[in-house]
């Protein structure tokens, strides 16, 4: 418990300030040491020629994006496949077969670090330092660019929140609006957000003794040495950088396959302490950033103040489930780290699923039934603080739906900031809606249906609850796993990137293409009649309908997997207990 | 006058409630539209058709489940057919508005003037525009048109409900002439400006009837939103026998269409159509024709309403209100001068000049010998000589502008004066115009005379600030008389002097600061607002050119009509919204009422879920079933009459709604389908 409040004070304390300074960053103008930065941001933009200069509307911005998208997409797909070749392999990993590497590649380009394979066995130093922390330091900030260009469209373009404090908008209609350079945002977010505070975590989790090492681990002889055992091989190497961007940036995705648990990625309650505020802190962040990134103040205290109810909830629901799961406290400490204990094990769980980071220091597959249901919630709602960027443009896309019905309910052709939203507008929601479901309950359907593509350590409940976690996980770009899969198959590798894909490339495209749509509008100053959104009314509403849309398309699935799993489990303990 | 019993007033009784023909004649549309082509219209209503289909091959097929499938299936039909018969309830009430306007659309017979001034005889239905048609004292006019020549007086309550006649003149704002109304005096010449077809009766009814009603666009947005919750069930029910499967259970499939048609929005899909074509009804109840739906939505969302001073905020003519009597001369003498100067003058000023005189105590004398000088351009002044027997001008009374009696007054050697000047001037501050009497060289004072605000106006003005809307009025006075009136009025804003182009500026301006302009209007010189406008009233009394314009045409020709109009556009959006939101939240509580029933017999433990205990699985369906249906009926003569709108903060509203329909939405199934369980276990169902 007290690591949680710890972490939620603490994220707030942090979060506010970095929120400013990163919509300083985002904004035009200056900005706090940029001595320091912009001569190395002008080199990166001159090496990237015109296209780091002026402007982009909504249709650039998407293609730079997915231009970025594709050209990571194969550099890093080529290079896991042909590691074995490449310098910096001093524990000799093979190359990967094509679909683990098309699913690694995939998994850590959109941000979600989903692991079918274990990092200290099969990737090179090469592979971990580039192609997984370069896709852990980039990724983020492509997701937070498209967030700042999401947010410039809702708001009528770039030159109406970056025009004098309180000028409004221009309203001439028509026309497509400046929402940024990707580059541009990209770059500069990396290096003055991303960058330096990956420095200062990487220090901070060295000095707890996170390994941070070129050098390849030891070969020692363990005290319960077997026959089939003589020595052990402690894989080493430069882990805090790796971890620390994993946690900063809403990645998961750890230097070891079973990621956070392992003592050498997490060894002191201090660096327990910091990895968990890293999970939140740039989501967090992200809350606060809108506010002054848009000159709309009081638009914070929604967002935040949303993301922070449905956390506090989450959170404190995850802890009392856990603490309250039915059958004896020993038997549900399996798979769970005894260092930490189930409170911060339950904690750091329900953060680590509410931002789309998914590291895990607990398996959740070790759950409660019902605690491994609300960290699944977590992860369909995926915007209680959510990915970088991300998050925020998912809570975005709520806002529009909540809009449309409130806007409906108070007599008004229903609008965002003064924009209507309208057919074009829903028709994109419309697809976003249906998008999730495809995904998640489709492909869970037809693993199901196939048992023998499932592989499933569990028969049963559980296994249900393995197949929907990991789809879920996947399309939320969380990354975590329920573990217990037998994942590293073709199918699982193919379909999951496929699910990765669509829960990162239209989650991000599709809200830009409508704030391109709604900066072009016409805007209604706001007078009497109009909704007063930053108010617990309206907050309210907005919950309301997160929380109904999820439980309306996945409460069969849910009732199917965590509770009748828990049902089961209380069964079980009832008979025993009586 | 047999005409008296109106049309309108037949939309009103209408309006009112449901009779029973209405009811039988939509029973008998409710099958009809049972067709699969109506079907695909509504995405929803189709899944659940197909569903009907699908339980009832089951049925048929699978042993053992007829029974218990029949009546799945039958409950599927009747949710369908409530839902078709909601919208053909509303489609029959738009009908019996029709057929009483057909009756004002007889055989008639027009006489056709051509260009060598010859008449001949045409029936009206083949009259194109253009055709320069003659209408005589006690003659129905037989199409729309402008009157080109001649001045008249037209009983319009075949169309309107008004029975008082109005007045109809060529050349002026008040020049449009409706087919099916009757000319009560005078002869006039009409320009046929409809063709067959597209006259104003044929667009009502073809309105009200609800044929080719277009969607409009926020309804199609709502629709597509629908379709894809429709879809993501589609797929959630989908995926279930597979998940089930891998528990070794097997999910019965009766049931699991029954989810299905439980869990998407049927309750706001089989009432959309209904909300639209009501919301059409209401804005003709009100004697508001809206040449679309979407015209009468956006008005819900009318920021600022522009209107023209004349006409619709003033009467129009100036009302005598006040004798201002210079120093020394007896008020008294004023006051009997300005009478009988204007005992003969026709003009509404005279008029209220001589009833305002008598108000104030003057006795009526019909003056012998009496010559009275007519108003012409060159003298600018009328008045009366009044001679003796011999013929000899006793008295001679002039009224008239300052400056033309000044110089009247100069003419027969008196002085100018002064105070004269400070009058004109203190009446003209107050927003009158000042109209000076003289007799013989003698100047004895001033008449006020006044725009009166027409009654109730400033009220109504109050309720559309409350709603958020700000009014202008825009008028050709000076400065002065405008703050005056404006003031008086309670607007909030005004463009005095205005130009035609001024009004299109203001309009341009609004709209570039965002905001919904509405625009009231009945001149000539009005179309270019009225069409720049997002919303153009135009006055049914006004010109066509301004009808043309205008996407909304008021046939009571009432200014403050648009508050009607705006609360109609409001009501539609609340209702499609509150219904929609009601509709997804009953489905939480169906859930709770499906899935146990659904899961248990496969996986025993679910029954720790069953938190509504009702009588058995089957029953569960089947009572969440039967209120899916019955809800639809139920909130019939909500869709149809729209949920209220109360003036006040969008916070406060959305609070309100919130409560009632997603939390009594959440609340009401569970009772509900509590209920129906106990009913159907006392049946021993």
């Amino acid at each position: 418990m007290t690591t949680f409040w710890l972490v939620v004070v603490l994220a707030i304390a942090l979060g506010w300030p970095l929120g400013h300074y990163m919509a300083r960053v985002l904004r035009g103008g200056t900005a706090p040491l940029d001595v320091v930065f912009l001569p190395v941001e002008r080199g990166l933009y001159r090496l990237l020629g015109t296209s780091a200069n002026g402007g982009m509307n909504w249709r650039g911005f998407v293609m730079a994006f997915m231009f970025a998208n594709a050209v990571l997409f194969a550099l890093v797909w080529v290079m896991f496949m042909t590691q074995d070749a490449l310098p910096l392999n001093p524990d000799a990993a093979p190359n990967m077969k094509w679909d683990l590497a098309l699913h690694t590649m995939v998994s850590f380009l959109t941000n979600t670090n989903q692991q079918h394979y274990s990092g200290q066995a099969q990737l090179s130093y090469l592979s971990q330092m580039v192609g997984i922390v370069g896709l852990q330091m980039i990724t983020p900030m492509m997701g937070l660019a498209m967030l700042a260009a999401t947010l410039r469209g809702l708001f009528g373009g770039r030159e109406a929140i970056e025009t004098a404090e309180g000028a409004q908008a221009p309203a001439i209609e028509g026309g497509e609006r400046d929402v940024g350079n990707f580059w541009r945002d990209v770059i500069r977010a990396g290096l003055r957000i991303m960058l330096p505070l990956c420095l200062v975590w990487a220090a901070l989790l060295t000095s707890q003794g996170v390994p941070s090492t070129l050098q390849r681990g030891a070969d020692i002889v363990p005290i319960d040495a077997t026959v089939e055992m003589k020595t052990q091989h402690i894989p080493v190497g430069p882990v805090s950088a790796m971890v620390a961007a994993k946690q900063l940036g809403t990645n998961g995705g750890g230097w070891y396959g079973p990621n956070g648990t392992v003592a050498l990625e997490n060894p002191t309650p201090f660096s327990n302490l910091l990895e968990t505020l890293a999970l939140i802190l740039i989501p967090v962040g992200c809350a606060f950033m809108v506010g002054p990134f848009t000159r709309r103040r009081k638009l914070t205290a929604l967002i935040f103040g949303t993301m922070l109810g449905l956390s506090l909830l989450s959170g404190l629901g995850t802890i009392w489930l856990e603490n309250n799961a039915p059958g004896t406290a020993a038997a549900i400490m399996e798979g769970k780290e005894v260092r930490f204990g189930p409170d911060a094990s339950a904690a750091y769980a329900a953060l680590t699923s509410q931002t789309s980071n998914g590291s895990v220091i607990v398996m959740h597959d070790s759950l409660a039934p019902l605690a491994g249901g609300v960290v699944i919630t977590n992860m369909l709602i995926n915007s209680i603080w959510g990915g970088i960027g991300g998050g925020v443009i998912q809570l975005l896309v709520y806002m529009l739906l909540a809009l449309f019905l409130a806007g409906l309910m108070t007599g008004r052709t229903p609008e965002m900031f003064g924009r209507k939203i309208e057919m074009f507008e829903v028709r994109w929601l419309a697809l976003l809606i249906l998008v999730q479901p495809l995904a998640i309950l489709g492909f869970t359907a037809i693993t199901l249906a196939i048992p023998s593509l499932a592989g499933v350590s569990n028969p049963g409940a559980h296994g249900v609850s393995q197949v929907l976690y990991e789809y879920t996980s996947a399309f939320a770009n969380n990354g975590s796993g329920f573990e217990g899969l037998a994942d590293n198959t073709v199918w699982w590798n193919v379909t999951c990137a496929i699910v990765l894909l669509l829960g990162r490339i239209p989650v991000l495209v599709v809200p830009l293409m409508i704030a391109g749509s709604m900066a072009r509008k016409r805007v209604a100053p706001e007078g009497p009649g109009t909704l007063q959104i930053e108010s617990p009314t309206f907050a309210l509403t907005l919950a309301a309908v997160i929380g109904i849309l999820t439980v309306l398309q996945f409460m069969p699935a849910l009732v199917l997997g965590p509770i009748a799993d828990h049902l089961q489990l209380a069964a079980i303990a009832a008979a025993s207990g009586g | 006058m047999q005409t008296s019993s109106t049309s309108a007033g037949h939309l009103r009784r209408a309006a009112a409630g449901m009779d029973r023909a209405t009811l039988s004649v939509a029973a008998i549309e409710a099958f009809k539209k049972l067709s699969p082509r109506h079907a695909l219209g509504n995405p929803v209503m189709a899944i659940v058709l197909l569903g009907t289909v699908l339980t009832l091959v089951i049925s048929l097929t699978t042993p053992g489940a007829l029974g218990y499938g029949l009546l799945v299936t039958a409950i599927l039909l009747v949710t369908v057919l409530f839902a078709n018969f909601a919208e053909a309830m509303a489609e029959a009430r738009g009908r019996g508005q029709a057929s009483s306007l057909r009756a004002a659309r007889k055989d008639l017979v027009a006489r056709v003037r051509d260009e060598a001034g010859n008449e001949r005889h045409v029936p009206a239905s083949e009259l194109r525009r253009g055709d320069i048609v003659i209408v005589s004292e006690g003659e129905l006019i037989p199409a729309d048109g402008e009157i080109i020549k001649g001045i008249a007086t037209v009983n319009e309550a075949a169309v309107t409900g008004e029975s008082a006649p109005v007045l109809r003149e060529a050349g002026t704002d008040r020049s449009g002439v409706i087919g099916g109304t009757k000319v009560l005096s005078d002869e006039i010449l009409i320009e046929v400006s409809a063709e067959p077809g597209g006259s104003f009766l044929d667009r009502m009814i073809a309105l009200v009837e609800g044929a080719n009603r277009q969607k409009t666009p926020n309804e199609i947005a709502l629709t597509m939103l629908l379709a894809a919750m429709t879809l993501t069930f589609v797929i959630v029910v989908a995926s279930l026998p597979f998940m089930a499967g891998f528990l070794g259970a097997t999910l019965d499939p009766l049931l699991l269409i029954a989810l299905l048609v439980c869990l998407i929005p049927t309750t706001i899909s089989g009432l959309l159509p209904a909300i639209g074509i009501a919301g059409m009804n209401r804005a003709l109840s009100a004697n508001v024709l809206a040449k679309s739906g979407k015209a009468v939505e956006i008005a819900g969302d009318v920021d600022v309403l522009l209107l023209d001073k004349t006409g619709t905020i003033t009467h129009g003519d100036r009302q005598a209100t006040q004798f201002h009597a210079l120093s020394g001369i007896d008020p008294a003498r004023l006051r009997d001068a300005a009478m009988l100067s204007s005992l003969a003058d026709p003009t509404p000023e005279g008029k209220s000049i001589v009833k305002l005189a008598l108000q104030q105590g003057a006795t009526l004398v019909d003056p012998e010998h009496a010559h009275f000088v007519q108003f012409t351009a060159q003298t600018r002044m009328s008045g009366v000589d009044l001679k003796d027997a011999s013929g000899t001008i006793q008295r001679s009374i002039r009224k008239g502008a300052g400056d033309a009696i000044t110089r009247y007054v100069q003419g027969l050697g008196g002085a100018s004066d002064a105070e004269l000047q400070g009058r004109i001037d203190a009446v003209a501050r107050s927003g009158a115009t000042p109209l000076v009497v003289a007799e013989g060289k003698h100047v004895l004072g001033v008449v006020e005379l006044s725009d009166v605000v027409k009654h109730g106006v400033a009220e109504r003005f109050a309720r559309l600030r409350a709603m958020g809307i700000k009014t202008v009025m825009i008028t050709g006075d000076n400065p002065l008389t405008a703050a005056a009136i404006a003031a008086e009025a309670g607007v909030d804003d005004y463009i005095a002097e205005a130009t035609p182009e001024d009004k299109l500026a203001r309009i341009r301006q609004e709209q570039a600061n965002g905001r919904l302009v509405a625009m009231v209007g009945d001149g000539t010189n009005d179309a270019p607002a009225l069409a720049q406008a997002d919303i153009g009233l135009a006055m049914n009394s006004g010109t066509q050119a301004a009808k043309e314009a205008g996407n909304m045409v008021d046939l009571d020709s009432d200014p403050a009509k648009l508050l009607e109009v705006v609360e109609i556009g409001k009501q539609q959006l609340i209702t499609r919204g509150a219904l929609t939101t009601f509709s997804l939240a009953n489905d939480v509580s169906k859930y709770f009422a499906i899935l146990p029933a659904l899961f248990a017999a496969a996986i025993p433990s679910m029954a720790a879920i069953d938190v509504m205990q009702l009588s058995s699985p089957r029953n569960a369906v089947l009572a969440a079933l039967i209120f899916n249906a019955l809800v639809i009926p139920a909130l019939i003569p909500l869709a149809l009459r729209g949920v209220r709108f109360t003036p006040g903060s969008a916070n406060a509203l959305l609070r309100r709604n919130m409560l009632v329909y997603g939390l009594g939405g959440v609340v009401l199934p569970f009772v509900a389908i509590k209920l129906i369980d106990l009913v159907l276990a006392s049946l021993g169902v």
